[in-house]
């Protein structure tokens, strides 16, 4: 087994990728308060990019996503294509789930943000429950698992709320990915398949070399994550579903040499369920 | 206004220029029933079951137009469902203006009902239906063309077996000849007919003295709606939740024409009366009036806004996880009430947390089904808190592999215990007080392909599933003159969590984690979900489907042990499972 890489950055580093995930999660919300039925998917993906773009960024590791009522679980998806913002129509009652990641000076950030518009019982449970796996992720990578069991963990999870498993759906299975500090030179904002070309370059080169180790940079739940998560930065994405409701988050999770805890918890949906706790 | 001897008050009410005879009895203030009799009968087709409602209900009977002492309409058209379907609006609101009725119907009340009944926003004026022997004119149209559109054998066997059971509506539409027939000496008949064919005694005051001119007149129902509505059908939906009651010894309307009913009526509960036609009416009166006051205190003064007060009471063992919940949920999503019990009991509070969900109301039990006594227990319970089950599903189980030498005493009493008495049990609690009830039911147990396809490594749990097979069939037979269904299911290869929680013989703790997370995702892998088995299941209730193979190979394993049980039984050798 070849050694673990160190924890490649810095308190500086750390604070410049927390600006990154802020400042995404703060055009979600601003899409999220302007978002109203009759909006579709390509309109607000157009909003969340124009929104990106105002407050600076000129890349993306992957172009903004959109996806309204039964796409958030993606029900009958069976082309990729079909993560593409569409032309679905919001309406009153349908849930939605926003999806983008900006890169600033080469720092990146990728965030999912769950939403609902009107009254939907089942995305407050959902929304609700959302919490356990945020805490479950943790306290299983904490533990050192390896990316597979927690994968299984978090599966075993969703069997007893009844949920499935929608990040399944994701290219490649995945609940998460390694995020690093760009550095690669292809040109800022052109895109290929979805992905940033500099994010493809990256990730290509990543995908080489952690291979070499034995490692992915890709997280899921088959053979090639059956090792502890490698030091550095994933962004987890745990997308759960019950029918035609499906939610998810993502964020940066830091994992140390000795430790792992959320980059950030001053975010959207942690608020949420502080203010559902003092409620209770 | 007139009165009657019996306390009946009479009066007359307007709709659109036509007078209607009403009738009423017991105390205003009580909910209100309205009673709309058939074809050739008047409002006295009721008496006693208007005289049994009357202890707690406002009574409303009146004559439909055309009959009795209502007007009689001139021209062919004023016989139209929209016109029949509006007499009752305009009597439901002369007789409780503020709130909403409860309407018991039957034979062509029961048709011209179900056109009120499926008008947009009919939840707001009526809160229940009760229907006997007349379906709903679009509704047929519907179930003819799905029939003729896949005229598999069955779906040509009912076509043809309504077919002849509808040979009067054919004749109705002769001119001069069916009039003639009813004034020539049928209606002087009718007596003789009804205790001949019907099984109804001759009583005085019935039939009634006008008769003749009411079936004459009723012929134009026939002719002015049967076949515009049964050609060009129309969508018709309702939110209100109907009980259908259907006749066992109905020589008119056979049971299978409502199969697929829910499609129109999401919140449908269903039962069976050993009845004919007319006798359900004519003798046994107060059985009708019990489920009709069942029926109207079970959604008393319910609208849209709680939708679970009514539907069928659904129990599901073993609902915690897998098929069991995914079955919950699957009635829930019917408008049924469910309850399920587990030995996990938050895994149950789950279940019915998620069915509420689907606006269905759900509760959960800690049972250990293995347990005779604490079934027996859970069902007096269930009687008690939410009343008889209309279905009941046997499906909590258990999954062991091993040989039959490796397997040891105490493993074989385990699979014994859960597999095979869980579903003794919850049959015979359960069974007991449908029969009881005597408004017939289903039972749902849930086997395995493995109850026809031998295995070596299955010996304890093929054999528990077999028995289950064995037992449904002896049931069936028992429970059939009662009229309540058993359905077996063999699922097949379904991922759920039996495969985690399966023993398998002769292995120790590190091994058993192994293999069991080794058959979860060979299961995983086959990938068919428990949702898929759920949905089997409502169908078999609804079609009282006696054996269901659910997956591909369920189905395959049963074909190939009647082709040829030699090639299964050399099969059964190999070293899998």
């Amino acid at each position: 087994m070849p050694d673990q890489p160190r924890f490649p950055y810095g308190e500086k580093d750390l604070a410049k990728f927390r600006e990154a995930q802020q400042l995404a999660y703060h055009c979600a919300e601003q899409v999220a308060a302007w978002i109203e039925p009759g909006v579709t998917e390509r309109q607000a993906t157009a909003e969340l990019r124009r929104c990106l773009v105002r407050a600076g960024v000129r890349d993306f590791f992957h172009v903004p996503f959109a996806w309204f009522g039964d796409r958030t679980a993606f029900r009958h998806f069976h082309t990729p294509l079909q993560f593409f913002a569409g032309s679905r129509v919001l309406a009153e009652g349908m849930p939605y789930v926003l999806d983008c990641a900006p890169v600033v000076d080469g720092y990146t950030a990728d965030i999912g943000y769950g939403g609902k518009v009107g009254e939907n019982p089942v995305w407050d449970l959902l929304a609700k429950d959302l919490r356990t796996y945020r805490e479950l992720i943790l306290r299983e990578v904490r533990a050192r698992r390896t990316l597979a069991e927690v994968y299984a963990a978090v599966d075993a999870q969703l069997a007893a709320h009844g949920y499935d498993n929608r990040h399944q759906v994701y290219p490649g299975r995945v609940i998460g990915h390694q995020v690093t500090r760009s550095t690669a030179r292809g040109p800022a904002g052109v895109s290929l398949f979805g992905f940033g070309v500099r994010t493809l370059q990256t990730l290509g080169r990543e995908l080489v070399k952690e291979r070499l180790e034995g490692r992915s940079p890709l997280w899921a739940g088959g053979r090639a994550s059956r090792h502890a998560p490698t030091p550095g930065l994933w962004a987890v994405e745990p997308h759960i579903g019950f029918r035609d409701v499906g939610i998810k988050f993502e964020e940066l999770l830091v994992v140390t040499d000795e430790d792992a805890y959320w980059l950030d918890d001053d975010l959207p949906h942690v608020r949420r369920w502080a203010l559902q706790e003092d409620a209770a | 206004m007139t009165g009657r001897s019996n306390g009946t008050r009479r009066r007359t009410v307007d709709s659109g220029g036509l007078a209607l005879a009403v009738y009423e009895q017991g105390d205003p203030a009580d909910p209100t029933v309205i009673l709309v009799h058939g074809y050739p009968d008047d409002h006295s087709v009721w008496d006693d079951v208007a005289a049994d409602l009357a202890a707690d209900h406002h009574v409303v009977r009146y004559d439909t137009r055309g009959s009795g002492a209502s007007g009689v309409p001139a021209a062919r058209e004023d016989y139209r469902l929209e016109l029949l379907g509006q007499d009752l609006y305009a009597v439901a609101d002369a007789v409780s203006p503020d709130r909403p009725v409860h309407v018991v119907a039957h034979d062509w009340g029961s048709v011209q009902s179900w056109e009120a009944v499926t008008t947009p926003g009919a939840y707001r004026r009526i809160a229940s239906y009760t229907t006997m022997s007349g379906p709903c004119l679009d509704h047929m149209g519907y179930w003819i063309r799905h029939r003729l559109r896949r005229p598999t054998p069955r779906h040509l066997a009912q076509l043809l077996r309504q077919g002849a059971h509808s040979w009067y509506i054919a004749l109705f539409q002769l001119p001069v000849l069916a009039p003639a027939a009813w004034r020539l000496g049928l209606a002087r008949l009718w007596p003789r007919v009804l205790r001949d064919l019907e099984a109804v005694r001759t009583r005085p005051g019935h039939p009634q003295a006008t008769l003749a001119q009411d079936a004459v007149h009723g012929i134009e129902l026939y002719r002015a709606n049967m076949s515009p509505r049964v050609r060009a059908p129309r969508e018709r939906y309702t939110e209100v939740p109907v009980q259908l009651v259907t006749l066992q010894r109905d020589r008119y309307v056979c049971d299978f024409l409502s199969e697929g009913l829910e499609r129109w009526v999401p919140r449908l509960t269903r039962r069976t009366l050993n009845a004919t036609h007319w006798s359900a009416l004519l003798e046994q009166g107060p059985t009708v009036a019990a489920m009709v006051r069942e029926f109207t205190a079970r959604d008393h003064g319910a609208l849209r806004q709680e939708p679970s007060a009514t539907g069928e009471l659904v129990v599901v063992t073993g609902g915690g996880s897998g098929i069991g919940r995914a079955t919950a949920l699957a009635f829930a999503d019917r408008g049924a009430r469910v309850v399920v019990c587990d030995r996990d009991l938050p895994a149950a509070q789950r279940t019915a947390e998620l069915c509420e969900l689907s606006g269905a109301k759900a509760a959960a039990y800690l049972v250990d089904v293995g347990d005779g006594a604490a079934v027996d227990a859970f069902a007096e319970r269930v009687a008690a808190e939410h009343g008889v089950p209309d279905v009941v599903v046997n499906n909590a189980g258990i999954g062991h592999s091993g040989t039959f030498l490796e397997t040891t005493e105490e493993e074989w009493r385990r699979v014994l215990d859960v597999n095979l008495w869980g579903v003794i049990h919850g049959c015979r609690a359960f069974g007991r007080l449908m029969v009881e009830r005597g408004t017939g039911g289903h039972l749902v147990n849930l086997a395995s392909a493995a109850a026809y396809l031998p295995a070596k490594r299955l010996a304890a749990y093929a054999t528990s599933k077999s028995a289950v097979f064995m037992l449904s069939d002896c049931l069936r037979a028992e429970l059939a003159p009662h009229r309540i269904g058993v359905s077996t299911i063999c699922p097949g290869i379904v991922n759920t969590n039996i495969t985690r929680t399966s023993t398998f013989s002769g292995l120790d703790d590190e091994a058993l984690a192994a293999k069991q997370a080794k058959v979860s995702k060979l299961y995983a892998r086959r990938g068919f979900p428990p949702e898929k088995v759920a949905a089997e299941i409502v169908r078999a209730v609804r079609t009282r489907k006696p054996v269901v193979p659910v997956t591909v190979e369920a189905k395959a394993a049963r074909l190939l042990g009647r082709l040829s049980p030699a090639l299964l039984r050399r099969a059964a050798r190999i070293d899998a499972g």
